[in-house]
């Protein structure tokens, strides 16, 4: 449709199927089963390895590598590398854990935070590594399993401090609450406690990375589809193609922030869990 | 390495959220591995270069601290010091001044005693000579009257020239006895 403007195309394209446009332009509409790639190995057992696991696969041994010789290097005096390390280990220690846990008490915790924190930052950031493409943590299995960690931690925090009844009592009576209320709100705190957070943590996370990835789809998707539709549109391409750039720098940003955003509800839950009072 | 093209299929929509068991085997595999390596070797050795070098600071900074401290006080002795020994320059000046005056005092009052002394003295020849002369003076005066009246009777004294010439020569004889005398 030539009389249409350049930009609303642009923007009008992810749902538009391709016969619908400009002749010689072809577009690959991004599904669902771009997070279900087929079986490379031991194909429909339960050990079926493809695409997503071979993307974590990579990031695992990368960072573990990476860090391992971080580590084991480690000196007083840091250089580049290690001086990076230490600002995020410092940046989840002073952000996260001093403002929900206090230092003194968030010190226990201050390990699992800070792996936490690292594995799924460097988990989102694949999705943005040319050539692995896809957020390890944009298939359900590791925001999932991560979530519990976060429950199960919690839980068993909780438990250990106030005992199963105190504890159950501790989350789902808030005081200063007049007593018909706690019909309303026991089943709702005791939803939240049990299903809630850790299946909201787990769809946070799993949506962003799902997303950012689609997003980016589109916008690479188009551009080379403009790019080589061998007509007038090709003078949108530059557009769409300045938007895909655009994207792929929110898509860092959005690595990170989820990554911060999942540890901080961790330390918060924790905190909720183990605090004496409301 | 191919794009993630996915499945020719379709796949619906709540796959999404349910997961499939090789998925949470594999998952929970990577996230133990991750889990393990990082808890038990790499934040251990990262957290000890980090204490270590707060502790480093601290200590240093407590080091500063205590060698202010020690500076501090060193600067108070010394201040103490100063202040006593410009005390005790000020005492000894003081006393130098006293003393200073008291030699003076002394020096004037020996030399007026000498003084005294001396004019004393010279006070007493004095008088011892005016005393010797005059016992002197009188025997001869004696002498000389005589003398002086034996020349008179020796010769007349009715001629006034005679007599003035008497007169001169007993008082040349004078001057020249005087002169003797002496």
């Amino acid at each position: 449709m030539p009389t249409r403007r350049p930009r609303e195309i642009a923007l009008n394209t992810a749902d538009a199927t391709p016969n619908l446009l400009a002749e010689g332009f072809e577009f690959h509409t991004p599904s669902i089963s771009e997070f279900f790639p087929d079986a490379i190995l031991f194909g429909g057992t339960w050990f079926e390895f493809n695409r997503v696991q071979l993307v974590r696969l990579i990031i695992l041994v990368v960072v573990l590598t990476v860090m391992a010789v971080i580590a084991s290097r480690a000196k007083l005096v840091p250089g580049r590398a290690q001086s990076i390390v230490e600002m995020i280990i410092e940046f989840v220690d002073h952000s996260i854990i001093e403002n929900t846990l206090g230092m003194r008490e968030g010190k226990k915790y201050a390990p699992m935070l800070v792996t936490m924190f690292f594995f799924i930052l460097t988990m989102n950031l694949a999705g943005v590594i040319p050539g692995l493409n896809l957020a390890g943590t944009s298939v359900i299995g590791l925001p999932l399993l991560a979530a519990l960690w976060t429950f199960i931690v919690y839980i068993s925090f909780g438990i250990k401090k106030h005992g199963l009844g105190g504890y159950l009592k501790h989350e789902t009576m808030p005081p200063g609450v007049p007593k018909p209320i706690y019909i309303l709100l026991i089943p709702i705190e005791f939803l939240q406690l049990a299903v809630i957070r850790w299946a909201s943590l787990t769809i946070r996370l799993l949506a962003n990375m799902v997303a950012g990835h689609i997003m980016l789809v589109v916008f690479i998707g188009l551009t080379q589809g403009l790019l080589f539709s061998g007509s007038a549109l090709i003078a949108v391409a530059p557009f769409s193609g300045a938007l895909a750039i655009g994207i792929y720098g929110f898509e860092i940003f959005v690595a990170a922030l989820q990554a911060f955003i999942f540890t901080i509800l961790t330390a918060v839950y924790i905190n909720m869990a183990t605090s004496d009072e409301h | 390495m191919i794009l993630a093209e996915g499945t020719s299929e379709e796949v619906e929509g709540w796959k999404i959220l349910v997961p499939e068991p090789q998925e949470i085997v594999w998952s929970l595999i990577f996230l133990v591995i991750f889990a393990v390596v990082f808890i038990k070797f790499i934040l251990p050795r990262l957290n000890a270069v980090l204490d270590e070098r707060s502790e480093k600071i601290e200590g240093g900074l407590k080091k500063a601290e205590e060698v202010q401290q020690q500076a501090d006080q060193l600067k108070d002795e010394q201040e103490q010091e100063l202040a006593a020994a410009r005390q005790e320059a000020a005492s000894i000046r003081e006393k130098a001044r006293a003393d200073g005056a008291a030699i003076v005092e002394e020096a004037k009052a020996r030399a007026e005693a000498e003084n005294e002394r001396i004019l004393t003295a010279g006070r007493q020849q004095l008088s011892a000579e005016r005393t010797t002369a005059a016992a002197q003076l009188k025997g001869e005066v004696g002498t000389l009257a005589s003398d002086l009246a034996s020349k008179i009777v020796g010769e007349s004294l009715t001629d006034d020239e005679r007599s003035r010439r008497v007169i001169d020569r007993f008082l040349d004889d004078l001057e020249s006895s005087q002169t003797a005398t002496r």
